[in-house]
């Protein structure tokens, strides 16, 4: 039991160093800037927006299942027009050109590293790219 | 109340070898962010030899695991309980022999972040498959007999009477392991050396002379360095039981020698001669399979006259060429045999690079570290009831003579 | 009758395995893609490597210098390795073809694969996911034809110019050639097929008898790799 003031303090350093950006903002009244996503003009995303910010992972992962594992290479959207299943032939070629003003303003911002899917797919911008 | 930070408080030399084990354990560890970070180019694998040391070494500890049969069958089933001491020492070292297999195998993994995906997507119809099902089932059971029986040790009661029926479980269970392993090579159409019915006895019969072996010479190691003076009859019980799985081993790699070469089919016959004599100017592993071979002879000249296998000297002399043939002959040759010469007729050299060695030196050293603890663990716990009252259970006699 | 008793011994093995089966199972009355190479077409132009070049450049395939880190998805292997013999006509002794996966209408590979990550489309097509691959090359020791490679490091470096269209591989993945099913599933014939200005690739429906490649191996006896093991390769050689 003699040890128990030192583990109370121990514990103590703990929280605050953990909670340390939470008052070190409420102290500083800072509120962290929100990401400004550069959307597309005049066009409609493949389901409603609302629906793509919450559930966009699962939608690629459903399509590409559907693509590698089935060849089912269409998708019919809520609206009823059809697309080609393709994440850098149809979301990166046709709407978000630049994955970084999209696709990682907010990944950053929360903190999110965008699975892997750079690491093999590739942005239509540098269609043909010399070796690094 | 056990504290368990007194297994790793001990003497100097104690606390020296805890030390070098988790410098060997650091620097694998090192390698092995290498490994992940670049992939697994930083080893010697390559197209044709698509398995190398991690792989090869997963089968050898799969043995190591599998033989803590060989103490808890005679006991359990035979009722032979000299080997009563000796229980808690095979299945910790069944622990820790598990844990090193799944960690060679996540070792060998080229993306581990999803090793999960065997779970998630299981495919009954692959051996491999069933090889993790089969490994977990027997870690867990290994995990419960040990801690419980252990517990009630401590609390001076006989272990709760289901345990039996675990403990009954986990002979089988070590059998299959160690069959799944041998499934996952010789049910492969293309790969000639593996494909053969014998392999699975053959893989046991190793695993009952390299396990033993190595429990002999924990055994002999643990009498020279703590108090534990029990068990002369287990050891020389032990010894047998390495004599004759040796006998059988080597009697099962010269039939498969017989149905090579006699029958002459090239496609069988040049992975032997790849491993004995060489092959288009790859040579490497022939010094390695003639040291196996000569080690398999002289362990058994050995271990048959009873002279020299009831001296403890001489019989760990035996115990360390068993243990050093079979490591060679299942934990290099075994695997890398298979993958030379190619289904193409590409004979590749291979020889494991230096993060690669590391990594599975980690693994061993992180196996030894497992296991030192779990027998301190032990030996607190029995030293503890040696020095209070009677003993609850005859068949720990044997227990009491573990003193300070 | 090989695919019943297959599937009835899926089925029987445990309930949960035909969910696994089910992508496996051959539609009877689909097609099952093939591959027929007249090799005496092929022979008109030894070095060429048209077919090859096709496919690694769209499919960034890297070009990886040491030849034990190779990856390769169509590739020139001399004939006497693929189908070894002894007094070879002499417009073969030195000759070679192409090589790639059969797309085994058993194939070992599929059958060892621990996540599914690599199994048989009902068209017969042996394809992989690079999103499921753990990269334990349990594929690789089952293939007895060599056709498959394992990405021991970053592919990127060693590609010279990516193909946006199609994706690269990530490092610790294994690939091979897919019979280009993104052609296939928008009506176009692979990619080697089209890029041989000999015709020497005759790419079809196995399982139509009217079709180019059945015409062909009803005409001219086709040879296949190591028919002994079992596998049913989908790929028949002209000699």
């Amino acid at each position: 039991m003699r040890d128990q003031p030192i583990i109370l303090a121990g514990l103590a350093v703990f929280l605050v160093i953990a909670s340390f950006p939470f008052w070190y903002n409420a102290a500083t009244l800072r509120a962290a800037a929100r990401p400004a996503l550069q959307l597309p003009p005049g066009k409609q995303c493949v389901a409603p927006v609302k629906y793509m910010k919450a559930y966009h992972m699962r939608m690629l992962d459903s399509w590409r299942d559907q693509v590698v594992r089935t060849g089912v290479r269409r998708y019919t959207s809520p609206g009823g027009k059809t697309y080609d299943i393709s994440l850098t032939g149809t979301c990166l070629s046709q709407c978000h050109q630049d994955r970084a003003k999209f696709c990682d303003r907010c990944h950053s911002y929360v903190g999110v590293r965008a699975a892997y899917c750079w690491d093999c797919h590739n942005s239509p911008g540098n269609a043909v790219r010399t070796a690094r | 109340m056990l504290r368990l930070e007194k297994t790793v408080s001990g003497g100097r030399a104690y606390r020296i070898w805890l030390l070098c084990l988790a410098a060997v354990i650091a620097t694998g560890f090192a390698c092995y962010l290498r490994q992940l970070d670049y992939g697994l180019a930083v080893t010697g694998m390559s197209r044709d030899i698509t398995w190398g040391l991690y792989i090869a070494q997963f089968t050898f500890t799969v043995g190591i695991a599998a033989s803590a049969v060989m103490v808890v069958l005679p006991y359990y089933l035979h009722d032979y309980k000299a080997f009563g001491p000796m229980l808690i020492l095979g299945e910790f070292v069944a622990i820790s022999a598990v844990l090193m297999c799944m960690l060679f195998i996540f070792a060998d993994m080229g993306q581990p972040a999803r090793v999960l995906n065997v779970m998630l997507h299981p495919a009954p119809q692959s051996m491999m498959f069933w090889d993790m099902v089969s490994l977990s089932i027997y870690l867990l059971l290994n995990t419960i007999i040990a801690s419980v029986t252990l517990a009630a040790e401590r609390r001076e009661l006989p272990p709760p009477t289901w345990i039996r029926s675990l403990i009954l479980l986990s002979i089988p269970w070590a059998v299959s392991i160690h069959t799944v392993t041998a499934f996952l090579y010789c049910g492969l159409p293309g790969r000639s050396f593996w494909l053969t019915a014998i392999l699975a006895p053959r893989f046991l019969a190793s695993a009952f002379a390299s396990g033993p072996a190595l429990l002999i010479l924990l055994w002999l190691l643990l009498s020279k360095l703590t108090h534990v003076k029990a068990g002369g009859e287990a050891v020389r019980k032990l010894a047998v039981i390495a004599t004759y799985a040796m006998l059988l081993n080597v009697f099962f790699v010269l039939l498969e020698l017989f149905t090579a070469l006699y029958s002459g089919i090239p496609g069988d016959a040049e992975h032997f001669r790849y491993l004995y004599l060489g092959l288009d100017g790859h040579f490497s592993l022939v010094p390695w399979m003639w040291v196996s071979a000569g080690l398999a002879i002289l362990s058994l000249v050995l271990l048959l006259r009873p002279a020299t296998r009831e001296n403890h000297r001489t019989l760990a002399l035996a115990c360390v060429f068993v243990f050093v043939s079979l490591w060679i002959d299942k934990g290099v040759a075994m695997v890398v045999g298979g993958f030379v010469p190619s289904p193409m007729g590409a004979v590749t050299g291979y020889a494991p690079t230096a993060p690669e060695i590391a990594i599975a030196a980690g693994i061993w050293a992180l196996g030894a570290l497992v296991a030192t603890v779990l027998i301190k663990l032990a030996i607190l716990v029995r030293g503890g009831l040696a020095g209070r009252a009677a003993p609850l259970r005859a068949v720990d006699k044997n227990l009491l003579e573990v003193s300070h | 009758m090989n695919i019943s008793r297959k599937t009835f011994v899926k089925f029987a093995a445990l309930p949960f395995v035909a969910l696994a089966a089910k992508g496996a199972r051959s539609k009877p009355n689909g097609p099952r893609w093939g591959m027929a190479i007249d090799h005496r077409n092929c022979a008109k132009d030894e070095g060429c490597t048209l077919c090859t070049d096709a496919c690694h450049l769209t499919h960034n395939v890297p070009t990886i210098p040491d030849a034990r880190r190779e990856v390769k998805w169509v590739w020139k292997e001399r004939f006497s390795k693929v189908f070894p013999s002894e007094y070879l006509p002499a417009r073969l002794e030195n000759a070679s073809g192409p090589v790639m996966c059969n797309h085994c209408e058993n194939p070992p590979c599929t059958r060892v694969c621990p996540t599914g990550a690599t199994f048989k489309r009902p068209d017969g097509i042996v394809m992989m996911d690079w999103h499921r691959c753990i990269g334990c090359r349990y594929c690789m020791a089952a293939c007895p034809y060599g056709s498959r490679s394992f990405n021991w490091s970053d592919p990127r470096p060693h590609i010279r110019s990516v193909n946006a269209a199609y994706p690269c591989r990530t490092k610790g993945v294994v690939e091979k050639c897919t019979f280009c099913v993104e052609r296939l599933d928008v009506g176009k014939a692979p990619l080697c097929s089209e890029a041989c200005p000999e015709k020497a690739l005759i790419f079809g429906d196995l399982n139509d008898p009217r079709s180019e490649i059945r015409t062909l191996l009803s005409a001219r006896y086709g040879l296949r790799r190591r028919t002994e093991l079992g596998t049913r390769p989908s790929v028949f050689y002209i000699l």
